[in-house]
């Protein structure tokens, strides 16, 4: 129990748990997946097909929060990439055509990429904050996209562009495939290399990994780029679904539940170590959540309050202080010696997290205490149950 | 001592599941005493301090102040009552004043809901003078020396009712000037009957100031001594808990084998940088170690840093095996085997948030770039191997480095480099704020390096320990290289005179 309760993944999924089982007893068939013309309907087809573009960014935004960066501008990507492709299409004399939709797509992802290396530039060549450095490229790129649209939303019919989003394959919709392919792809490719490890390093001590010949510069660029181009894919899933290219209102606010899926995944902002499938569990929680408030037929007016109070209780309970208790109660109930051994290491590690590097910039005399409990509990427990 | 001990620690031991850092340990500190706390890194000193002011909960043992057991919940509580702790680093507002600092927090004058300015002055300004320090209360903090600053945080730590003062290593930055003063003000203290814990790496100092020492090793008792009744060789046998041999060997393995004279490995010509280090010539052949001398801010650092890419020069050249090549970055200098690990080992060193596997081989890893992966048994022999050869404890490849003490650090950082099997290996300060034992460890090992063909740059405050790896000693003093002697028949006193006259002489030396 107190394993599973400091595994990083333990609170994501407990909440996706809860979300489920409220919506299940708010509507009993809302796990029901049903096979029509052999594909697959059903709520959790449409929330992992709805989570699709938030995965994409996610999956971006954890390498670069790794790094100790922030990429504030992948909503912002999402519109112009959109735009692009759509305008592409609509003033293509074939607008149906699988080649104008191949063109359309490599233009869009192409912008992308540029876009994903100039927030890399700006980092890494002129060493401005990421936070700063990506708010360019977020109020930018909404111009950037009222350029190309001309300030209208062109709405555009091609099916096969639509069938990025919405198309099937093997029975699953299309989106998902293209978001959980990449995101395993990539989740493979990090671990299986030293990339994982080096992006690390580099995010917990950029200076030693300078000196030990770590490539900081190159990986944090990549790593920007590699975010504008899954923003860029974002943004086709995007438009695919709505097929308006909408300068204003396309990929809003996606930055922040981006970031937010990466914290209660378990990733703290501070940089450094990272965990994909954290992430991967925080955009489902987020998915859900979104899907939970139609549901359970939340009035429009106090949803955003709904969302703030469920995020704000996971936020907690992935805190390390809040974890820490819990650990403490559930040995407390049921005695085992040394249960917290295995885990000791990595939770101390993933404690770190949820806190949002607030605790890791304190001063020594703030976080000894908190550091303290984290190791000294261990003992302190063994001996109330021995008594 | 018939008096009641101000504090009395029974049995205590503390617990890092599977670590044990100490072991049912027995502590008792007398009012009106210097008590030194002995011990290697990693012996347990510092978790003693933290079990005791309640960073750490200790899992048995009681802690007695005063005859009354306690359990303080942190250091805050410690102080209300009345144990007070000054770390090695300095933890106080620099942007302050120094009245502020001493003052606020602890017993700030208050009027009206506000603080009364004038009356915290006035009250600071006593305080110091109790401390015997005459400075401006309304200065600001950073304007002092770091020795000053030192001075200040005990102030502070003393302001309110203080039965016990812990000074954990309050000398490590301080010349010999300012350590008797800090010397002046403990002993003062300790005639007001304060009770101070000291921890200090140099043993002349705790035979200086010291009344009595409590020795651990591997988070056990040693034991407990008279300052007086115990003779300095007898206090390192029982910190390492083996005669000082080790160190002997070290001596007897100088000059087995000099260096021919060949072609230079590593060859700097001109080599400076504006503002940091002025144009040097340097020469390091195979086999050679090369002490660097000179004292704090002389420009050790910067001529080391130049040499191994971690600055980029902005004169000069630099030739390896004879060619010139260009060192922009530490990756240049890794291609040419050139290594280099800093003297800063929190700041540039180990990546404290890895374990001690992916620390080792995190230079061969980059060396090799990302996609190139090592194979992982690979990696584990090496790492095993390094850790045996090394003797790296915990001995557990999985440790986070950030939970080993500095020395196990120290060798951590050391593997890493050894695994790229380096050519020329610049070490600087490897054995600053380590312990004797791992101190002497690294220092046979240099030796041992360096007779099998290794090139080595060894910087260390501690000239000694220069004089006695080293075949050649390059003397810096204001930011140049003044003098290069070679090291048989060279005596500390003669680099310090060295160090000292090279302003007077620097026509001639140039």
């Amino acid at each position: 129990m107190r394993q599973a309760l400091r595994h990083h993944l333990f609170w994501p999924v407990a909440a996706l748990v809860a979300l489920v089982a409220a919506n299940t007893i708010a509507k009993p068939s809302f796990l029901a997946v049903t096979v029509t013309d052999g594909h697959l309907f059903g709520a959790p087809i449409d929330i992992l097909r709805a989570a699709a573009p938030l995965l994409l960014i996610a999956l971006g935004m954890t390498l670069v929060i790794a790094t100790r960066g922030i990429d504030l501008s992948v909503g912002a990507v999402v519109a112009v990439s959109g735009a692009v492709a759509l305008e592409y299409i609509s003033a293509s004399s074939d607008p149906g055509s699988p080649l104008t939709v191949l063109v359309a797509v490599g233009i869009a992802l192409g912008l992308a990429l540029v876009l994903g290396l100039w927030n890399g530039f700006l980092v890494t060549v002129l060493g401005i904050q990421p936070i700063i450095a990506t708010l360019i490229l977020m109020t930018a790129g909404r111009g950037v996209a009222m350029l190309i649209t001309g300030g209208f939303i062109t709405t555009v019919t091609s099916e096969p562009y639509k069938g990025l989003n919405s198309g099937f394959l093997l029975g699953i919709p299309t989106a998902v495939w293209i978001a959980v392919g990449l995101f395993v792809v990539v989740s493979v490719v990090v671990r299986r290399t030293a990339l994982g490890m080096l992006l690390e390093a580099t995010g917990i001590n950029p200076a030693a990994s300078r000196l030990a010949g770590v490539r900081s510069r190159t990986l944090t660029w990549t790593v920007y780029a590699a975010c504008g181009l899954f923003a860029g894919l974002a943004g086709i899933l995007v438009s695919a679904d709505t097929m308006a290219a909408d300068a204003n209102n396309a990929g809003i606010f996606i930055e922040l539940d981006a970031i937010l899926a990466v914290v209660i995944g378990g990733t703290a902002l501070s940089g450094g170590k990272f965990n994909l499938s954290g992430t991967f569990a925080g955009v489902l929680v987020i998915a859900t959540l979104e899907r939970t408030v139609t549901v359970l037929g939340i009035s429009p007016h106090v949803t955003p309050l709904f969302m703030a109070l469920v995020v704000v209780t996971v936020t907690l309970l992935q805190s390390p202080r809040v974890r820490e208790r819990f650990a403490v109660a559930a040995i407390r109930r049921r005695p085992v010696s040394d249960g917290g051994r295995g885990a000791e290491n990595g939770s101390a590690e993933d404690a770190a997290g949820a806190a949002g590097g607030a605790g890791e910039e304190a001063p020594e005399a703030e976080q000894a205490p908190v550091a303290g409990a984290e190791h000294a509990s261990a003992p302190d427990d063994e001996k109330e149950v021995t008594r | 001592m018939t008096t009641q001990p101000v504090v009395e620690l029974t049995g205590i031991t503390v617990e890092f599941p599977p670590v044990t850092a100490l072991a049912g340990v027995d502590f008792r500190l007398y009012p009106g005493e210097i008590h030194a706390l002995m011990g290697e890194n990693g012996a347990g000193k510092s978790t003693l301090i933290k079990a005791l002011t309640g960073v750490y909960q200790t899992s048995s043992g009681t802690i007695a102040v005063d005859g009354t057991e306690r359990r303080f919940t942190g250091p805050g509580d410690a102080r209300a009552h009345g144990i007070s702790t000054v770390y090695q680093e300095v933890n106080l507002c620099g942007n302050l004043t120094v009245a502020e600092n001493i003052m606020l927090g602890a017993a700030e004058p208050r009027m009206l809901g506000g603080l009364h300015w004038p009356r915290m002055r006035r009250l600071a300004a006593q305080h110091l003078e109790r401390m015997g320090l005459d400075i401006d209360p309304g200065s600001s903090l950073d304007s002092h020396s770091l020795a000053v600053q030192q001075l200040v945080a005990i102030c502070r730590a003393t302001v309110s009712d203080c039965k016990v003062l812990i000074l954990d290593e309050p000398t490590s930055s301080l010349d010999a000037d300012e350590v008797e003063s800090l010397f002046a003000v403990m002993r003062r203290l300790r005639d007001s009957g304060v009770a101070i814990l000291f921890v200090s790496h140099f043993l002349d100092q705790i035979y200086e100031v010291s009344d009595r020492m409590t020795v651990l090793r591997n988070g056990g008792l040693v034991g407990e001594w008279a300052t007086a009744e115990l003779a300095a060789g007898d206090l390192v046998k029982h910190m390492i808990g083996k005669s000082a041999q080790v160190l002997e060997s070290v001596e007897r393995g100088h000059d087995a084998a000099r260096p021919g004279d060949g072609e230079p490995r590593l060859q700097a010509i001109g080599l400076g940088r504006k503002g940091s280090i002025q144009p040097y010539d340097l020469e390091v052949y195979p086999g050679e170690v090369v002490g660097l001398a000179g004292l704090l801010g002389s420009g050790r650092t910067e001529l080391a840093r130049l040499l191994t890419g971690a600055d980029r020069s902005d004169s000069g050249t630099t030739l390896v095996e004879g060619t010139a090549r260009k060192l922009h970055n530490p990756r240049a200098a890794m291609a040419h085997g050139i290594a280099y690990t800093s003297e800063d080992r929190k700041g540039e060193g180990i990546v404290d948030g890895l374990t001690v596997r992916e620390n080792i081989v995190l230079a061969m890893q980059a060396e090799r770039g990302w996609v190139r992966p090592l194979p992982r048994r690979q990696v584990d022999e090496i790492v095993a191997g390094y850790i045996d050869q090394l003797g790296i404890r915990p001995a557990d490849p999985e440790a986070l480095v950030r939970n080993l003490s500095g020395g196990n650090q120290q060798k951590v950082l050391l593997a890493r480099w050894l695994a790229t099997a380096p050519k020329l290996l610049v070490l600087d300060e490897p054995t600053r704020g380590i312990d004797v034992g791992a101190k002497a460890e690294i220092q046979k090992l240099v030796a041992e390096l360096a007779a099998e063909g290794m090139s080595v740059v060894f910087i260390s405050a501690e000239l000694e320990e220069v004089l006695r790896l080293s075949h050649r000693i390059a003397v810096l003093r204001d930011r140049k290289v003044v003098a290069t002697v070679g090291s048989e028949g060279t005596t500390t006193d003669h680099i310090v005179d060295l160090i000292a006259r090279g302003d007077i002489t620097e026509g001639d030396a140039a």
